[in-house]
Formats: structure tokens, C-alpha cells, sequence
């Protein structure tokens, strides 16, 4: 259980980060390092340049900017969850965060490294699609932006390229009166999700407005509920339209099991969970 | 591959070594610095053995190498008691029956420290949440809940803040 030996990179600035990254080696990206270096310690991740970020002191910010809250590359989880920032406009995510990992790996595991790690039982995946977060990534003499329905491809896979890095995550500030609700079963508080589902939505003259469902760890990748989405829209909310809405869910739902959850019960769980979830987002919504 | 000087605080003194980047902080602080007290559980970040003070935060020592330790401050087990006088944390533990192998504990009192110094009168839910990412084999928690609820009475009846840094 000893990683294997790599040349350590310990750059100052991004410009620099970007300059190791485009050296055309094989490098990788050490951010927060809790899904990367117990990867190392498996030899599941063996790169021979690691580039640590953790120097990179301008990428360390939570922001308002306008109509979105900027999220830097260093941000660590537990400044996230406790950022007043985030519980006014965005209080799903520190609600969320107290489901993600224990109070010393979110001290300091970053948002971006765990969207780029992009586990399919992670959070936060499902999270940005329902936020419908964009991505900011930067290679050297370019930045591209990603919406987050196109960055996750799959399990541990992202389109982010080598000689990239995830600088920024930005958070559009949900629209006045939008409620929100997110329930997760996993073995233990703070492992990853066996079925976590997400929603957000708006109530305007009673009716059910900009719905938006993800669901994360049930399938290979966080997934937006576009039928639901569909059914909902326009509704007034009542249990009877959940319970159908949450039993087609659940028959559409491509469940991948784990060592420790059949497909069957990740379905039972989206059944259960989504009519919770839809029903804390109309109570919070206003 | 090439190794890497660094210079950090551990306990209160400074530390200098050449290191090997690979080498995890958990094995410098056991084999380079002799300070076995750190345990050594699953190398993977679950389990919370390893959890020392790093700079006032808890952190998993096996999921850090030691060259990130450059210019930190670290407290670990062997940093808790003055002379023969247990810190009040310890104390608590040895009191309420907070451990029985022990494997656990250096671990458990780096999470306290941390969790007492931000929330001086934490609820039994958030003792819990608190130590969620800490695995024990031995007590079933119960006792060590008491023993963190105890020593959050013992610091605020001392009005002493708990200091991170080295008492
Ligand atoms: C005990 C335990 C429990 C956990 N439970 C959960 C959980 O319930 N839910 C959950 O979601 N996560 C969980 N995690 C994982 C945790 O959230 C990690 O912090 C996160 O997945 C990775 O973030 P990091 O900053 O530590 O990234 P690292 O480990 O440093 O990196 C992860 C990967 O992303 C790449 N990378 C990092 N930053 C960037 C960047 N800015 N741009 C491009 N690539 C980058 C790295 O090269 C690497 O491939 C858990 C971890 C542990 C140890
Ligand atoms: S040895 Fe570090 S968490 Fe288990
Ligand atoms: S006392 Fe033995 S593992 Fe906790």
C-alpha cells in the first residue's frame, strides 16, 4: 500500500500548472488528494509527474459574481459548506455536503478535484446538473467553458483532457422562490451514495415550474430525469402525480449494482426517495 | 526519484528531513520522526487512525505526502499531554472508558480536538457526526461519545480554549 515513485511538482502560479501539464509527460493533477492519493496507495494511479495545486493560492475563492457564485479550483469542501455565500443562495450544496465524506477529508478534498474524479455514487455530479453549473477549464493560451450536462461522460470519466485543469465551477443563483430537496441512502453517513436524488423547482399560481430532477449512484453517471421533468411541468403537486411520477422513474432507471447494492434496491429507492425529495422542494419553495 | 528537503513543526519543535516525494506524512511521522503514536489502519483514507492536526484541521496523514507537510505545523498524540499530565481530552477518554485497544484513539482525540475547538458544546448528534469518519472496533462509540461530552464540560468548566496548536 505505497504509491509508486513520481517526480513532484510543486508549481506557484496557473500559468506554471498549465506549462507542466502541456510538457507532453504523463502528469497528473494533485489537488485536495482524497480520491487520487488512495488511488496511488492502491497503484490503481501510477503517474510519473505529479503537479500539486495546492500552491495556487488564486484559485482559492468562493465568489459572488452577478448572477452566479464562482467556486475556484482550491476551494476545499468544508470552506464550501460553511460559506455564508453558499447557504443563502445555494443551500442544497451545504445540506448536501453534510452526506459527502467526514469533517477531515472535506478539510481537504476541493469540489473541482471531486467533480473531475467524477465517481458515479459522488453528489455533487448530480448537484451541478440540476444547477445547471458550467465548467470553466484552462489549458495553456486557452479557456473553454463546459455546461455540466456535457462534462461527465461516465464512471471516472470527464472531458477534461490532460493538459487541462477545472479553474472555476460557476453556480447560477436559483431563481427567487425556488425550493429544493435531497435525500441519499448510502451503508454509513458520509460513504458514497447508494441512491442519492436531487430536485429543485418553482411554484407559480400553484403550478409545479422549471422542475429539475438528477438522480446520483444508481446509474454509471449522475443523470437528469428529463420524463419527470416533462410530467411535472405545469402540474399542481399532489402525492398521487409523485408516486407515478417516482414509479416511472423507477422502471426507466438503468441501475448499475455494487458490491453492496443490487440493481433492485436502487430502484426500490428511487421509488421511495423522489416523492420525498419533490415534496421538500414545494414546502421550501415560496 | 529525486528527493526533496522540507522543514516543518511537529509538536512544538522543528523538524528537517530529506524525503522521497512518495513518502506518505503518516510514515515520515512514524519512521522519520519516531512518533509511532500516528496508527496506521486501512492507507486509504476510511478508517481515521491516522488523523492528525495539521495546521488547526484534522486531516488523514496516509492521504498526504510529507513534502505537502513543507512549512506546516502538526500536532499528533505524542503533542497532547504536558510531562505525565494528560490533556483534558485524554483525560476524558481515560475516565469515561473512551478506549479499549486503543488502535483508534490517537486518531478519535485529533478529530476532538478539532470538533472542540470550533464547537465548545457539541450535541450528542454532532459528537457522532464528528467522528463518523473514525472507525473503532473496540468501544461500540457509546463511551466514546461520553468521553468527548465529558471533555467539552472539563474545557469549558476551564474556560481554556483548546489550542491546536502544541499545548
Ligand atoms: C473516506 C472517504 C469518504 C468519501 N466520501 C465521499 C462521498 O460520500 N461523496 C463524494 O462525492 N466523495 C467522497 N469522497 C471523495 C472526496 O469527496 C474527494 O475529496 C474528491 O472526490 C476528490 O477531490 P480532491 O480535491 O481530493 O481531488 P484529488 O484526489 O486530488 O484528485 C481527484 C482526481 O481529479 C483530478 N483533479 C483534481 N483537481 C483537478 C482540477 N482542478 N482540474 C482537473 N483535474 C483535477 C486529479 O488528477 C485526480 O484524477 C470520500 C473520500 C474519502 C477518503
Ligand atoms: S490509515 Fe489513514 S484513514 Fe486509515
Ligand atoms: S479502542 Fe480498539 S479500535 Fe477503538
Amino acid at each position: 500500500m505505497k504509491p509508486s515513485a513520481f517526480q513532484y511538482e510543486r508549481p506557484e502560479d496557473l500559468q506554471a500548472a498549465l506549462a507542466l501539464l502541456a510538457s507532453g509527460e504523463d502528469t497528473r493533477i494533485l489537488a485536495g488528494g482524497q480520491s487520487l492519493v488512495p488511488m496511488m496507495n492502491y497503484r490503481l494511479a501510477q503517474p510519473d509527474v505529479l503537479v500539486d495545486i495546492n500552491r495556487l493560492s488564486e484559485l482559492d475563492y468562493i465568489k459572488d459574481d452577478g448572477d452566479v457564485i464562482a467556486i475556484g479550483a482550491l476551494a476545499r469542501h468544508a470552506a464550501i459548506k460553511s460559506s455564508s455565500l453558499i447557504q443563502a443562495h445555494l443551500p442544497i450544496i451545504a445540506e448536501a455536503y453534510s452526506w459527502i465524506a467526514h469533517a477531515a477529508v472535506r478539510n481537504r478534498g476541493t469540489l473541482c478535484g471531486n467533480l473531475c474524479h467524477a465517481d458515479a455514487a459522488s453528489e455533487m455530479p448530480a448537484i451541478m446538473q440540476i444547477l445547471e453549473a458550467e465548467m470553466v477549464v484552462s489549458k495553456v493560451g486557452s479557456n473553454r467553458t463546459v455546461a455540466a450536462r456535457d462534462f461527465f461522460v461516465g464512471v471516472y470519466e470527464t472531458t477534461i483532457e490532460a493538459d487541462e485543469i477545472l479553474t472555476e465551477v460557476r453556480l447560477p443563483k436559483p431563481g427567487a422562490g425556488t425550493g429544493w430537496g435531497f435525500e441519499e441512502v448510502a451503508m454509513r453517513r458520509g460513504d458514497y451514495a447508494w441512491c442519492t436524488v436531487v430536485a429543485t423547482l418553482r411554484l407559480s399560481d400553484g403550478r409545479i415550474a422549471e422542475p429539475r430532477i438528477a438522480l446520483a449512484g444508481v446509474e454509471d453517471c449522475a443523470t437528469r430525469l428529463a420524463a419527470a421533468e416533462t410530467a411535472l411541468k405545469g402540474q399542481a403537486p399532489n402525492a398521487s402525480l409523485f408516486d407515478d411520477v417516482a414509479e416511472a422513474a423507477a422502471k426507466a432507471t438503468r441501475p448499475s449494482a455494487s458490491a453492496t447494492s443490487d440493481a433492485a434496491y436502487k430502484r426500490d429507492l428511487v421509488r421511495a426517495l423522489l416523492p420525498r425529495v419533490l415534496n421538500d422542494a414545494v414546502a421550501r419553495s415560496t | 526519484m529525486t528527493k526533496r528537503s522540507i522543514e516543518l513543526t511537529v509538536n512544538g519543535r522543528l523538524r528537517k528531513a530529506t524525503v522521497p516525494p512518495r513518502m506518505l506524512l503518516s510514515d515520515f511521522i512514524r519512521q522519520e520522526l519516531s512518533l509511532p503514536g500516528t496508527h496506521v489502519g486501512c492507507e486509504h483514507g476510511v478508517c481515521g487512525s491516522c488523523n492528525v492536526v495539521v495546521n488547526g484541521q484534522a486531516v488523514r496523514s496516509c492521504l498526504m505526502f510529507a513534502v505537502q507537510a513543507e512549512g506546516a505545523e502538526i500536532t499528533t498524540v505524542e503533542g497532547l499531554a504536558q510531562g505525565d499530565a494528560l490533556h483534558p481530552i485524554q483525560q476524558a477518554f481515560w475516565e469515561e472508558h473512551g478506549l479499549q485497544c486503543g488502535f483508534c484513539t490517537p486518531g478519535m482525540l485529533a478529530t476532538a480536538q478539532e470538533l472542540l475547538a470550533q464547537n465548545p458544546d457539541p450535541s450528542d448528534d454532532e459528537i457522532r457526526e464528528a467522528i463518523s469518519g473514525n472507525l473503532c472496533r473496540c468501544t461500540g462509540y457509546e463511551f466514546i461519545i461520553s468521553a468527548i461530552r465529558s471533555a467539552a464540560a472539563k474545557l469549558r468548566e476551564a474556560n481554556t480554549e483548546t489550542t491546536l496548536q502544541p499545548v
